[in-house]
């Protein structure tokens, strides 16, 4: 009884220092840093962009210092498992199927998803129009799973890359007839840059909820569900008080959060 | 967490046509690379300045960047200029499985010449002053005398960079294509699952590599034999 009792004492000693040290920790966020105008590089290196700025309103809006990190879109949840980071913050989509290893905060933003293809191309149906021609996609994006799930069983050959930038080159080069991505994603990283003249959003809108979600949330390890509350709490508070819409307004003219 | 059999079991087909694509790339950049090798391999030891800079040129710059660099260029580089994209070759330079060759063939090339030009070097006097002494032509001395016999002491060499190639189609994955490490990478992104994916393609490579060996060694016991250490 007595060693039980100086173990307990010797484990609360040892958690308090611990507890403390958790405190002044910076929360370390994971950011793919190649999905303009979410998040994206400045010509001197800095990472910049909507999920940037967002996380940093909510940082602040929680008290805690944050630390970014940055990791390529597909590495993003094996290095949050692996405690690489805390969260991850990079217009990840909240799906049933990354719910299987990850959890989400409330979404963030929503964006729906389009396909970019050559101006004044005839779209009616895409998975008749699409037939035999290449889609490029982001791996591991949700575009992914849906282009593999409805595109490739309709004939269409579904190409996956690393990251959307090296799509929006090979769509340029003509290597590629379509790319399926976000409508967002798509207007400022590409049609509206030089490389994309000529390109357009074309088709329907895709919002499937089995595979987009409700929209973009922050993810977190499994379990660690009072980390995602508190940056839901974070969301709400930064939409009421307007910081969000000042954020908003930098990168959109349109209401991004959708309803 | 324990090991997840059943996803990779499940995607088994598709790491078997990775296995086929990695093949693909191999061996028809390892045929082009070594055809292009040997005329490269006999300017590196030409005394003629004409012939030999040049080919010193061309293995120092692709000996000195990296692969995945050179890819880049072939790849994505290429693609930037109009020329290009309107020429007559874009229907080849537009094709990944094409650009991945180009660049392999390339960077083996220079590889092997430098082999080949050592094995040359190589090669004993006696060897030469007996051709010289049957009074054999250059063109048959090269022929019949230096290029056999220097291919032969290339072989040990050259296995290690077979295999060194095998890994390097690795990069292919980087271009779209689905080779076995493009197949880990699709497995571990839609899946979550990073060990059970890279460890199968890791265990794809080493049964590879071990048939690689297998056949170099069999293949330098048939032609190699007379440079064997003498059994006691």
């Amino acid at each position: 009884m007595k060693t039980l009792a100086l173990l307990g004492a010797l484990a609360l000693s040892m958690l308090s220092p611990l507890a403390v040290a958790e405190e002044a920790k910076p929360l370390r966020i994971g950011i793919e840093a190649a999905y303009p105008p979410f998040a994206y590089k400045t010509p001197e290196g800095n990472i910049t962009g909507f999920d940037y700025d967002i996380g940093n309103a909510l940082c602040e809006e929680m008290q805690v210092k944050c630390q970014w990190i940055e990791q390529e879109f597909d590495g993003l949840i094996p290095a949050l498992k692996v405690r690489k980071f805390d969260a991850v913050l990079s217009s990840m989509n909240i799906t049933e199927e990354r719910l299987k290893s990850v959890d989400f905060s409330k979404k963030y933003y929503n964006s729906p998803a389009r396909l970019a293809m050559k101006a004044g191309t005839a779209l009616n149906d895409p998975l008749v129009d699409l037939k035999g021609k290449k889609v490029g996609v982001q791996r591991a994006s949700i575009y992914d799973r849906y282009a593999s799930d409805v595109f490739a069983p309709a004939g269409i050959e579904v190409v996956r890359y690393s990251s959307q930038n090296e799509i929006f080159l090979d769509l340029a080069a003509g290597r590629l007839d379509a790319t399926l991505a976000d409508a967002v994603n798509i207007d400022d990283g590409f049609l509206k840059t030089d490389a994309g003249k000529g390109y357009a959003l074309v088709g329907p809108t895709f919002s499937e909820a089995e595979y987009f979600g409700e929209g973009a949330g922050i993810a977190v390890r499994k379990g660690d569900t009072a980390l995602a509350d508190k940056f839901t709490a974070a969301i709400a508070a930064i939409r009421a008080n307007g910081k969000y819409k000042e954020v908003q307004d930098k990168y959109f003219d349109f209401d991004i959060y959708g309803d | 967490m324990i090991f997840d059999y059943n996803v990779i079991w499940e995607n088994l087909p598709l790491y078997l046509g990775g296995v086929l694509v990695t093949l693909k790339l191999l061996l028809i950049a390892l045929a082009l690379g070594l055809a292009m090798a040997i005329p490269l391999g006999l300017m590196r030891v030409s005394k003629s300045q004409l012939l030999n800079f040049p080919a010193w040129l061309y293995t120092y710059v692709i000996r000195g960047t990296p692969m995945l660099v050179q890819l880049f260029l072939i790849y994505y580089g290429l693609a930037q200029f109009e020329a290009v994209r309107e020429g007559l070759l874009w229907p080849y330079l537009s094709d990944a499985t094409f650009c991945a060759i180009l660049a392999f063939a390339i960077n083996t090339s220079a590889y092997s010449a430098e082999i080949l030009a050592g094995s040359l070097r190589a090669t004993p006097h006696g060897e030469i002053e007996a051709a010289k002494a049957m009074g054999m032509s250059r063109a048959k001395l090269y022929r019949r005398i230096l290029l056999p016999s220097a291919l032969r002491r290339a072989l040990p060499q050259y296995s290690n960079e077979v295999i060194m190639m095998l890994h390097t189609t690795s990069l292919a994955s980087i271009v779209t294509l689905i080779d076995i490490t493009g197949a880990a990478r699709t497995v571990s992104s839609q899946h979550y699952l990073p060990f059970e994916a890279f460890i199968t393609a890791g265990a794809f490579y080493l049964v590879l590599t071990f048939i690689l060996v297998r056949l170099f060694k069999s293949a330098e016991r048939r032609w190699l034999v007379y440079l064997a250490p003498r059994k006691a």
